[in-house]
C-alpha cells in the first residue's frame, strides 16, 4: 500500500502539482511548539530516570509528530484511548508541564493518585483515558466507547457528532484484542479512527518478526473498514489524514478508519531499554540525520517565514527553563494520601478493606521505625478510617 | 470456540444446521426426566430436587409478596410464575425500559439467546440496543467496558462461563482496575455500568466446557463484584442491582435452573442489595455457607440430617460471591460452632477455602469441628462423572454427620 505524504524530506510540497494544504499560521507554530516541548522534556525525564529521580520513562522521539498532527484534527471532545507513547496528544490537547510532572512524579497532584507508573497520564477534562499497560487492550474498548458516542450523537442532534480515536504500535497490532477491535467496529458501525505507529520495532523485535503481510494497513481492508497509511514523519499529511478519517467515520451512520502512520523509533523503547543490543548505532543516527517530524515541519515553516534560528534558540531555551521549573516543583510535593491504596477500587471501600485499612495502620503505629509515612499527605492520620472512607 | 452443548435439546432451544436456526423451544415446562440421569432404585438421600415443592421458592404469590427483603412496596403488587430464564429476561426488559444508556449484546443474544434469556427484547427495544456481536468474547468485553466507559450501562453476555478465559485480560487487568487507575478521574472515567452476565455451573452432560463454575477466579480479583443467584425472584433483584451498580459485576446464572426452577416473581421493579448474605433457615448446630444450585441440595441433606440426627442446621445464602459478606457468616459460626462451606466448583482454592480460613480466624474459640468443604473434586467435569463430582445430598448429609460426631 502506498504512503501518503504531502512535504518531503527537505520539507517543500512533494506533489508540485497540488497545493499547500490550509493551516493557519498560528496552528502550525503550536504545533511545532508543541512537538518541541515534547521533544525537550523526553530529554529532560530520560536523564532525570537516569539519575534516579523517576523511575520510569519513554520518550516519543521520531513520533511527536504523530501525536500532535492526528490531535490537531480532532474535536477536542472527541475521546482519546492511547498506548503509552503519545505524550504529543497530552501536549495538544493542553496537559501543562506541571500535569506531566505531577503524574511523573506521582505526587499528591497526580491524577492518578500515585497509583500507576510514569508515562501512564489521563486527563477527564481532556478526554483522555488513563493510559494503562497491557497493550491493545483500548482497542476492542475504544471501539465500544465508539458505539456508545454513536448513540449519544443521535440522542444529541444539535450538538457537534464526536467520534473516538484509538492509538496502537504496530507489536500491539499483533495481539487478539487488535482483532476483536477491528471487526466489531466494523459490524457494529462504530465511529472510531484506530491510529497505528508503526516505527519499526516493538521492544527489540523488528517488523520482520512481527508479520509477514504489507504492514498493518493491509489487514483493516480484510475487516471491510477504509484504510490509509500516510507518513508519520510528515505532520501536515497526518493532519490532514485524520481531518479525512474524522469525516469519514461520522458517514452512513458511523463506521471505522485505520490509519497506520510510517515512522522509526530513533529512541531506546524506554529506559528500562538499551536497543543498541539488538540494532545499530549507525541506524538510528542515519535516522535522526536523514528523516524527522520536527526538523521537517521547521524547514516548512521557516520557508513560509514563521520561524528561524534565533526563533529556535529562544524557543528551546524557555522550554527548557519552563520543564525545568515544573520539574523542581514537582519533586518537593508530598505523595498522595495512603488512603489512596485502598481506596479507589470499589466506589466505597468494602467491609475487608476497612478491616485491612485498620490492620495497615496497626502494623505502622506498631513498628514506627520501619515506615516513613511523612512523605505522604497527612500521614498516617488518612489511615483512620472516617479518613479512609473518603478516598 | 465449539458451542455443541448450547445446540442440545434439553439445555437449550435452539439447534444450528448449515447455519439456519432452528428453535425448538415449546415451553418452560419443568424438564426432569433424563434417561441418563436416574437414580438408583434404594436411594433415599440422593434423589432429584423437586423444586414444586421445595422451600427455597415462592409457590404462591402471597409467599412472594410476605419476603421481608423484597420490601413493602411490592407487598400489594402482582406477581407471576417465572423460571430463571424469564426472570431475567424481566430484570433485562425493566432495566432497557427504565435506562435509554442500557445496552444489551452478545453472541446470539439478538433472536432471544440460546438460553431464552433476551427473548423478545431486540423486537421491542431495538437492534441499536440489544444486538449480536461476533464471535470473540475479548471483543465482546472490551466493547462493554468502552461502551461503559463513556456512561452507556453495558450488559454484555458470554455465552457460557467455559468461555470466559478469553476475556479474563480485559476483566482483570481492565475492568476491575480502571477505576483505580483513574484516580480523581474515576467518576467520569470508570466503567461501573459494567455487567457481564455468563451461564454457569453443571447441568447434567455438559462435560468440560458447559459445566463450569470459574467463580473463584473473579473472587481474587479486587474491584470486581461476583453475583450468582439461587432462584428467579432473587436472580431479578440481584441483577436490577448489578445493572445500577457503580462497580462492574460478573453476573454468574446457573443454568441448570434457567427452566427448572420456576417462582412466583413480582412483576414491578426491586432491587435485592449485593455484597449481603441472607439466612435462609436458622439453626443452633452447624452452619452450612453456599449459593446458587447447591442451595437445594443443601437444603434436602438438612432435612434427612435433622430428622436422623436431631440437630438443627442454618444455611446461608452468600448471594455475592466476592466483596462476600463476612459478618453475617461469621456471626453464624460463632453462635454454631461448626460450618461447612459447600459449592459446585472444584476444592482447591474455591470460595471454600476463603470461607473457611476466614472462619477460622475469626471464629477460633468457638469452632468445635473442623471447617469442611464439600466441593467439587480437584479434576475437570468428566462428561459420564459428573454426579459423582459435584456435591449431592449424600456429601452434604455425610458432612454435617461428621461435623456433629467429631
Amino acid at each position: 500500500m502506498p504512503t501518503y505524504r504531502i512535504l518531503d524530506q527537505d520539507g517543500n510540497i512533494a506533489d508540485k502539482s497540488r497545493e499547500a494544504p490550509a493551516v493557519s499560521d498560528e496552528e502550525l507554530l503550536k504545533m511545532y511548539n508543541d512537538m518541541l516541548t515534547v521533544s525537550i522534556m523526553d530529554l529532560i525525564m530520560f536523564d532525570a530516570q537516569r539519575q534516579g529521580k523517576i523511575s520510569f520513562y519513554m520518550v516519543s522521539a521520531g513520533e511527536e509528530g504523530i501525536a500532535v498532527g492526528s490531535a490537531a484534527a480532532l474535536d477536542p471532545r472527541d475521546p482519546i484511548y492511547a498506548q503509552y507513547r503519545e505524550t504529543g496528544i497530552f501536549q495538544h490537547r493542553g496537559f501543562s508541564l506541571a500535569d506531566f510532572m505531577n503524574q511523573l512524579f506521582a505526587n499528591k497532584h497526580d491524577p492518578g493518585l500515585g497509583r500507576n507508573m510514569p508515562v501512564h497520564y489521563g486527563s477527564s477534562k481532556l478526554n483522555i483515558h488513563t493510559i494503562s499497560s497491557p497493550l491493545a487492550t483500548q482497542l476492542p474498548q475504544a471501539s465500544g466507547a465508539a458505539y456508545a458516542v454513536k448513540q449519544q450523537n443521535a440522542q444529541n442532534p444539535m450538538d457537534d457528532p464526536r467520534i473516538v480515536v484509538a492509538y496502537f504500535g504496530e507489536g500491539a497490532a499483533s495481539e487478539g484484542d487488535f482483532h476483536a477491535a477491528l471487526n466489531i467496529a466494523a459490524t457494529r458501525g462504530c465511529p472510531v479512527v484506530f491510529i497505528c505507529r508503526n516505527n519499526g520495532y516493538a521492544i527489540s523485535t523488528p517488523t520482520l518478526e512481527q508479520y509477514r503481510g504489507d504492514g498493518i494497513a493491509s489487514r483493516g481492508i480484510g475487516y471491510g473498514i477504509d484504510t490509509i497509511r500516510v507518513d508519520g514523519n510528515d505532520i501536515l499529511a497526518v493532519r490532514e489524514v485524520t481531518a479525512r478519517a474524522r469525516k469519514l467515520a461520522l458517514q452512513d451512520g458511523g463506521k471505522p478508519v485505520l490509519i497506520e502512520a510510517m515512522s522509526y523509533r530513533v529512541s531506546h523503547h524506554s529506559t528500562s531499554d538499551d536497543s543498541f543490543a539488538y540494532r545499530a548505532k549507525v541506524e538510528v543516527e542515519d535516522w535522526k540525520r536523514r528523516d524527522n517530524p520536527i526538523t521537517r515541519l521547521r524547514k516548512w515553516i521557516e520557508a513560509k517565514g514563521l520561524w528561524d534560528e534565533n526563533k529556535e534558540k529562544e524557543a528551546r531555551s524557555r522550554l527548557r527553563k519552563q520543564v525545568l521549573e515544573a520539574f523542581k516543583a514537582a519533586e518537593r510535593e508530598k505523595k498522595p494520601a495512603l488512603s489512596n491504596m485502598m481506596g479507589g477500587v470499589y466506589s466505597r471501600l468494602t467491609e475487608e478493606q476497612e478491616a485491612q485499612t485498620d490492620a495497615v495502620r496497626g502494623i505502622i503505629e506498631k513498628y514506627p521505625d520501619e515506615y516513613d509515612v511523612s512523605e505522604f499527605e497527612g500521614g498516617l492520620n488518612s489511615l483512620k478510617l472516617e479518613e479512609a472512607r473518603k478516598a | 470456540m465449539p458451542r455443541l452443548l448450547s445446540r442440545t435439546p434439553t439445555s437449550s432451544p435452539a439447534l444450528r444446521i448449515a447455519g439456519i436456526r432452528i428453535s425448538s423451544f415449546t415451553n418452560n415446562n419443568n424438564n426432569k426426566s433424563r434417561s441418563y440421569a436416574t437414580h438408583p432404585p434404594k436411594a433415599r438421600l440422593n434423589l432429584p430436587t423437586d423444586f414444586s415443592t421445595t422451600a427455597l421458592l415462592h409457590h404462591s404469590a402471597k409467599s412472594a409478596q410476605a419476603d421481608p427483603e423484597l420490601g413493602p412496596a411490592l407487598r400489594d403488587g402482582s406477581t407471576s410464575r417465572l423460571n430463571l430464564f424469564q426472570a431475567i429476561n424481566s430484570a433485562l426488559a425493566s432495566a432497557l425500559r427504565s435506562d435509554p444508556n442500557v445496552l444489551l449484546f452478545g453472541e446470539d443474544v439478538a433472536f432471544g439467546g440460546v438460553f431464552r434469556c433476551s427473548m423478545n427484547l431486540a423486537s421491542e427495544f431495538g437492534d441499536e440496543r440489544v444486538f449480536n456481536t461476533p464471535l470473540s468474547e475479548q471483543g465482546i468485553v472490551g466493547f462493554a467496558i468502552g461502551a461503559a466507559m463513556e456512561g452507556a450501562k453495558a450488559v454484555a453476555e458470554v455465552q457460557f462461563a467455559d468461555y470466559v478465559y478469553p476475556a479474563f485480560d480485559q476483566l482483570v487487568n481492565e475492568a476491575a482496575k480502571i477505576r483505580y487507575r483513574a484516580g480523581v478521574n474515576a467518576d467520569k472515567q470508570g466503567c461501573g455500568g459494567l455487567v457481564v452476565r455468563m451461564p454457569t455451573g453443571v447441568v447434567g452432560h455438559g462435560a468440560l466446557y458447559h459445566s463450569q463454575s470459574p467463580e473463584a477466579l473473579f473472587t481474587h480479583i479486587p474491584g470486581l463484584r461476583v453475583v450468582i443467584p439461587r432462584s428467579p425472584s432473587q436472580a431479578k433483584g440481584l441483577l436490577l442491582a448489578a445493572i445500577k451498580s457503580p462497580d462492574p459485576v460478573i453476573f454468574m446464572e446457573p443454568k441448570i435452573l434457567y427452566r427448572a426452577a420456576v417462582e412466583h416473581v413480582p412483576a414491578s421493579d426491586y432491587e435485592l442489595p449485593l455484597s449481603k448474605a441472607q439466612v435462609l433457615r436458622s439453626g443452633k448446630d452447624l452452619t452450612i455457607v453456599s449459593y446458587g444450585t447447591p442451595l437445594y441440595t443443601c437444603l434436602d441433606a438438612i432435612a434427612h440430617a435433622e430428622k436422623d440426627f436431631g440437630c438443627s442446621v442454618e444455611l446461608i445464602d452468600l448471594r455475592t460471591i466476592y466483596p462476600w459478606d463476612r459478618p453475617t457468616v461469621l456471626e453464624s459460626v460463632n453462635k454454631t460452632g461448626r460450618a461447612i462451606v459447600v459449592h459446585e466448583s472444584m476444592v482447591n482454592a474455591g470460595v471454600g477455602a476463603e470461607v473457611a480460613a476466614s472462619i477460622q480466624e475469626h471464629c477460633f474459640l468457638r469452632l468445635e469441628s473442623p471447617v469442611q468443604r464439600v466441593a467439587g473434586w480437584s479434576t475437570h467435569t468428566g462428561l459420564m462423572f459428573e454426579r459423582f463430582n459435584i456435591p449431592d445430598v449424600v456429601r452434604v448429609y455425610d458432612a454435617i454427620k461428621k461435623g456433629l460426631e467429631y
